[in-house]
């Protein structure tokens, strides 16, 4: 009895709040837009069988007809997969040089790694506005130093995204290849350079493929939530930023087009199936490994 | 492995400056005289005065702390039953669906998140304010709850559970005076990471709130829109500041519970 009320609330809350929800979704992205409020005729109106006979795909066919979004969809996914890279470029090495450092210095860097992730997302993001504007810090410093004459534009392009994500998603990288080089036998790695391998070659035959799971969780940590990022490209980003979270954040509060707005999450939900499959499926390997 | 080369030092410099001096640099100038904020004018501290006397800004801070108070409270609670029930609740219909569920809201994107939820509030016709935004934190807060609780159960030794069962406890005393003492420390942490979720969050509470309830990130979104401004310049660093407070006061805390634990041990062998 009492297991049953253990089980029942917390499902009954997910249910009502997580799996519902998405049921409306659904059901709003095959509806007419409509301008009353709220703003869709409902396609279904009495039974299933109406349902189904006035189900309509215009919302999803007027999706591949307007380049906006189709345009939207590559760009968040080629943003997402370059500063997946460069996060890694970025935190591969912090991790390494992490895992090699003296016992008792770890808890110290692990702390410092985790400490920006307590602090408020958007203020990290805002930090960059001051420094990447074309007075900014960044300029300042390159004109102080004589690298450029005139000031660069980096605020409001893309490159200033992926700076804006490569900061803020940094420490996703980090923790699982730092706590995957952590468990890593170093007497592997002496036997390699024993047999005559150079320390590079070690690097690349041992300590890479050792590593693996732990590169491929931190690069889905990176990649799944950089995908239908909001925050950094609207403020980052310039007007040619195009990136799938903004477009839907304005189709909806902008334009008030809901159906749209709703298939243009349907369609961000189906590609983000495959990434969160293939991420499971890796932390699985992992724990059976491990067991 | 205890050799660090050069490479490894630069590495380790080069990312923590990249890390740490976005946060400095705003730091040091919410104390400029200057309204413009890369031209530095002297030290001043009128920024915090004026933040301190914006209205606005004080009701979205207190908005935002009851949210994030009750929503983490809330979270951690269904979050907990979740975890047990997962745990050790053995097999039930629809499993799969509950874990499906919990993992699911983790890697959900924030936007489709809000979205669903603005679109069932309109449904059911929920006016929206303070009331939606918690029920739209506890939701996805739980699950990052349940799920450092359940990392924590499926560590720790289930016989003692079961001593305490066979031993005449009840499963509800057992609970509370076994399982609950041993599991204390992710049941913070999990309350911890629900409130700093809540505090932080800016997509879900855009979509989930209505006129009457601005939260702080809201507040902050639409003044930083317009560009750098040193107000919030001035609030950045009261947050950083609190938070690093807040992280080094957790970390010392567990430090001496190590340290005690130690001596406890220590006594007990002794003991023996």
């Amino acid at each position: 009895m009492r297991r049953a009320v253990l089980i029942a609330v917390p499902y009954a809350w997910l249910l009502a709040l997580f799996l519902i929800p998405f049921a409306v979704v659904f059901k709003i992205s095959l509806s007419d837009i409509a301008l009353a409020i709220p703003p869709y005729t409902p396609t279904a109106k009495d039974g299933i069988w109406n349902m189904l006979s006035q189900l309509d795909f215009e919302n999803f066919i007027f999706l591949t007809e307007d380049d906006l979004y189709w345009k939207a969809y590559v760009s968040s996914l080629q943003i997402a997969l370059i500063s997946t890279v460069l996060t890694l470029l970025v935190g591969y090495p912090m991790a390494y040089a992490m895992a090699r450092a003296p016992e008792q210095w770890r808890p110290t860097l692990l702390m410092l790694v985790i400490l920006p992730f307590w602090t408020s997302f958007l203020i990290r993001v805002y930090a960059w506005v001051g420094i990447l504007s074309g007075e900014g810090f960044l300029n300042q410093f390159l004109m102080w130093i004589g690298i450029v004459d005139a000031p660069l534009t980096i605020l409001n392009t893309n490159t200033a995204v992926y700076i804006g994500i490569v900061y803020t998603y940094l420490p996703f990288m980090i923790l699982p290849i730092y706590s995957a080089l952590d468990r890593l036998d170093g007497s592997l790695i002496e036997a390699a350079e024993d047999l005559g391998c150079s320390r590079i070659k070690a690097f690349w035959l041992v300590t890479i493929p050792l590593s693996r799971n732990g590169i491929i969780a931190g690069c889905f940590l990176v990649f799944i939530p950089a995908l239908g990022e909001f925050v950094i490209p609207s403020l980052l980003g310039g007007s040619g930023t195009l990136m799938i979270g903004k477009v839907l954040f304005e189709e909806f509060f902008s334009n008030r087009d809901w159906p749209v707005a709703s298939a243009v999450a349907v369609i961000l939900l189906l590609i983000l199936i495959i990434p969160i499959v293939l991420f499971q499926r890796n932390e699985q390997k992992q724990v059976e490994a491990e067991g | 492995m205890n050799r660090l080369s050069s490479f490894n030092v630069v590495s380790l410099t080069l990312g923590f400056v990249f890390l740490y001096v976005p946060m400095l640099i705003l730091v040091i100038y919410s104390f400029n005289a200057s309204k413009l904020v890369t031209v530095w004018a002297g030290f001043s501290t009128k920024w915090y005065g004026e933040l301190l006397s914006n209205e606005a800004f004080l009701d979205a801070a207190w908005v935002t702390l009851r949210v994030a108070v009750i929503s983490s409270t809330i979270a951690t609670i269904l979050g907990t039953m979740a975890a047990y029930v997962l745990v050790r609740g053995g097999r039930f219909f629809g499993r799969t669906l509950f874990s499906g569920m919990i993992y699911a809201p983790l890697v959900m994107p924030e936007v489709i998140t809000g979205l669903s939820l603005l679109l069932l509030f309109i449904g059911i016709g929920l006016d929206r304010g303070v009331f939606t935004i918690v029920l739209a934190h506890t939701t996805f807060s739980m699950c990052f709850v349940s799920v450092v609780v359940s990392s924590r159960l499926v560590s720790f030794d289930k016989s003692l559970e079961e001593a305490a069962l066979d031993l005449g406890a009840s499963p509800w005393d057992a609970f509370r005076l076994v399982t609950l003492p041993i599991i204390a420390p992710a049941v913070v942490s999990g309350w911890l990471l629900a409130f700093t979720l809540s505090l932080d969050d800016l997509v879900i509470a855009s979509f989930t709130s209505g006129p009457s309830a601005t939260t702080l990130p809201m507040k902050i979104w639409s003044s930083v829109r317009l560009g750098v401004s040193p107000e919030i310049n001035a609030l950045s660093s009261i947050l950083i500041g609190l938070v690093t407070l807040g992280v080094i006061a957790a970390s010392l805390a567990s430090k001496q519970a190590a340290v005690r634990a130690k001596r406890d041990e220590q006594a007990a062998v002794r003991a023996v």
